[in-house]
């Protein structure tokens, strides 16, 4: 059931008369129906999955703090131990801990793996065995998702940052509340619990901001993003090179933003017409100046739960401190400092980068992106001196709009590693760039990829949109701005629906595609 | 104090951290740094600082730093 099906939008409807007619403690229970039937018509097959994770966070949590709580009480009714023997008798109540929350993650992870991975994995040992048949494995709807952000929340409640939660329906909500698991944001439960569970009396003035980012989400999937697409899809199957990859690289940044950046809309949009408030996933991230800007501000979510749960564990885990002080006293200072922070980048990038799909596209792409944060470190100094040397260039506007510039095309050219169907293909195109110029070729070809001049001037349009909005957004997010103006706010909305209904792609015979990040 | 200051000059011998509010706002220590950091004073000061508690405000300025440290020293 896509955000842009009537089926979604009824769902919708009803679940929105249904919260808002239930007395205030009550609402969240029209939130796990809703989650659950949702999910149901993705496939009942999936269902078993989403319980399951569920059941092993839940239970694994509950382990947690019941562990957690018996060891302050024993430690507690100790007494007062010498140091040495309450640090000792800490660590060991901590790695008692730590293997329940292992079991946990092997448990949680363990599915993941085998459902997402299986394939990749047995497509490798099959250029050795040709022999091995893969199976055909299903790949449950969001399972990156919730299986990420359950995984976070045993995480929170091992460090104490999150009580377990006790009532299993209320767990179950947190697992798979229906606007965010498709396509994320990934919520913290010390973020989402309250938002969820909170008495959400109806606000007109917060419901018509929602509607709007709603329209505003489904402007940017389905006037822009699924117009660009179309383009896209041929480009791609017809592999054609040179300055058709540039246009690629063009084109497909508008796709994923429109893509993403859109269903995110949506998501917090329908959020807000229940009252609950997600974090926001977003913040105008192609006005980022680097690539490690970039990812703050990109799918900030993801990003900081690597950051929180990959990247610095493994950065001062115990075996890496162990080697940064071998490194440092065999490698010298410098280099020495470097490698543990080098090797927890490089497994985070992998991580990242095999997250959001199995196959060596998305390695290689996540390694790349890494590639380029590490030499960007590394240049530091570099740029410090040339700072230094041309100070009121570096200050001027002209010169943030080219590293803004330079930031987009290198994170478009890295993306487009999404599109084509193996890395060595992905190069060979990269290389072409600087080979093929066919500039008037493709220029004169325009209304030969898919679309019409009318299309070409509607997605032209709709992303000076977007581009003017976050233009307008800079202080302070358009949205806060409209709602402090509800007659604007209002035409503002009739006017998206008039835009969506004139020139968005729907209708009997269009196949919209789903919401890219919903397939990771 | 003192032994905090030692490895702070260690990794930054022209910063006067007795003096510095900002320590990663202005990008004096990086992640390298951090990393460097946490196994310095883990030795130092036999405490564990566990990587939930790589925070900005932790790591601000020295006297933040010393009071995350007494703090895991204290718990």
């Amino acid at each position: 059931m896509q955000f842009n099906s009537i089926p979604f939008l009824l769902l919708l409807t009803a679940a929105l008369v249904l919260y808002y007619c239930l007395p205030l403690r009550r609402r969240w229970y029209v939130l796990l129906g809703a989650s659950y039937l949702y999910y149901l018509a993705a496939g009942a097959e999936y269902l078993v999955f989403i319980l399951y994770t569920t059941a092993v966070s839940y239970l694994t949590g509950l382990w947690l703090g019941r562990r957690a709580m018996r060891d302050a009480t024993a430690l507690a009714a100790a007494g007062e131990l010498p140091r040495e023997e309450r640090r000792a008798r800490q660590a060991k109540d901590r790695r008692a801990r730590f293997r329940i929350l292992v079991g946990g993650l092997v448990l949680g992870f363990g599915m993941l793996a085998v459902l997402k991975y299986t394939g990749f994995v047995l497509s490798g040992v099959q250029a050795f065995v040709p022999t091995l048949r893969i199976p055909e494995l299903l790949l449950p709807l969001g399972i990156s998702f919730y299986t990420f952000q359950s995984m976070g929340y045993l995480i929170d409640v091992y460090r104490g940052k999150a009580q377990p939660e006790r009532n299993p329906f209320r767990f179950a909500l947190f697992v798979s509340y229906f606007p965010q698991i498709l396509q994320g944001p990934i919520s913290r439960f010390g973020d989402l619990e309250p938002q969820l569970f909170g008495e959400h009396r109806f606000q007109g003035e917060r419901f018509r901001a929602g509607l709007a980012r709603v329209v505003w989400g489904y402007f940017k999937k389905m006037v822009v993003a699924d117009t660009a697409m179309i383009a896209v899809r041929t480009l791609v199957e017809q592999e054609l090179t040179g300055a058709y990859v540039v246009l690629l690289i063009l084109l497909y940044s508008a796709v994923i933003y429109g893509d993403f950046t859109g269903g995110i809309d949506i998501t917090i949009g329908v959020s807000e017409l229940f009252g609950v408030r997600l974090k926001e996933n977003f913040d105008r991230p192609f006005a980022s100046r680097s690539v490690k800007e970039y990812w703050r501000r990109w799918h900030i979510t993801m990003g900081t739960w690597f950051t929180d749960y990959v990247f610095y564990p493994l950065s001062v885990c115990g075996p890496m401190q162990r080697l940064s002080k071998w490194s440092r006293a065999h490698l010298g200072a410098a280099l020495g400092k470097r490698l543990p922070v080098y090797i927890a980048t490089i497994v985070t990038w992998f991580l990242t980068g095999l997250w959001h799909g199995a196959g060596w596209n998305f390695i290689v792409w996540g390694l790349l992106n890494c590639l380029c944060i590490q030499v960007s470190q590394e240049l530091q100094p570099l740029w410090r001196r040339w700072q230094a040397a041309a100070p009121r260039l570096c200050a001027s506007r002209i010169w943030g709009c080219w590293q803004a510039l330079r930031t987009f095309l290198l994170m478009g050219l890295i993306r487009s590693l999404d599109c084509y169907r193996n890395v060595p293909l992905t190069f060979r195109l990269w290389g072409s760039i600087l080979t093929d110029f066919n500039w008037g070729q493709m220029l004169g070809d325009l209304t030969g990829l898919g679309l019409t001049p009318a299309d070409w001037g509607v997605l032209a349009a709709g992303v000076l949109v977007q581009f003017a909005a976050s233009l307008l957004g800079k202080r302070e997010p358009l949205r806060e701005r409209l709602s402090r103006r509800p007659v604007l706010l209002c035409a503002c909305l009739t006017l998206g629906v008039i835009v969506i209904l004139l020139f968005g792609s729907y209708g009997i015979g269009y196949d919209a595609g789903d919401f890219i990040y919903g397939q990771f | 104090m003192e032994k905090l200051y030692e490895i702070l000059k260690s990794l930054h011998p022209d910063v006067d951290f007795t003096a510095e509010e900002d320590l990663i706002g202005k990008g004096i220590l990086d992640s390298f740094d951090i990393v460097t950091l946490i196994t310095e004073i883990n030795s130092a000061y036999d405490v564990s600082i566990p990587a939930e508690e790589i925070l900005p405000e932790n790591f601000r300025s020295a006297a933040a730093i010393h009071a995350l440290i007494t703090r895991l020293d204290e718990a």
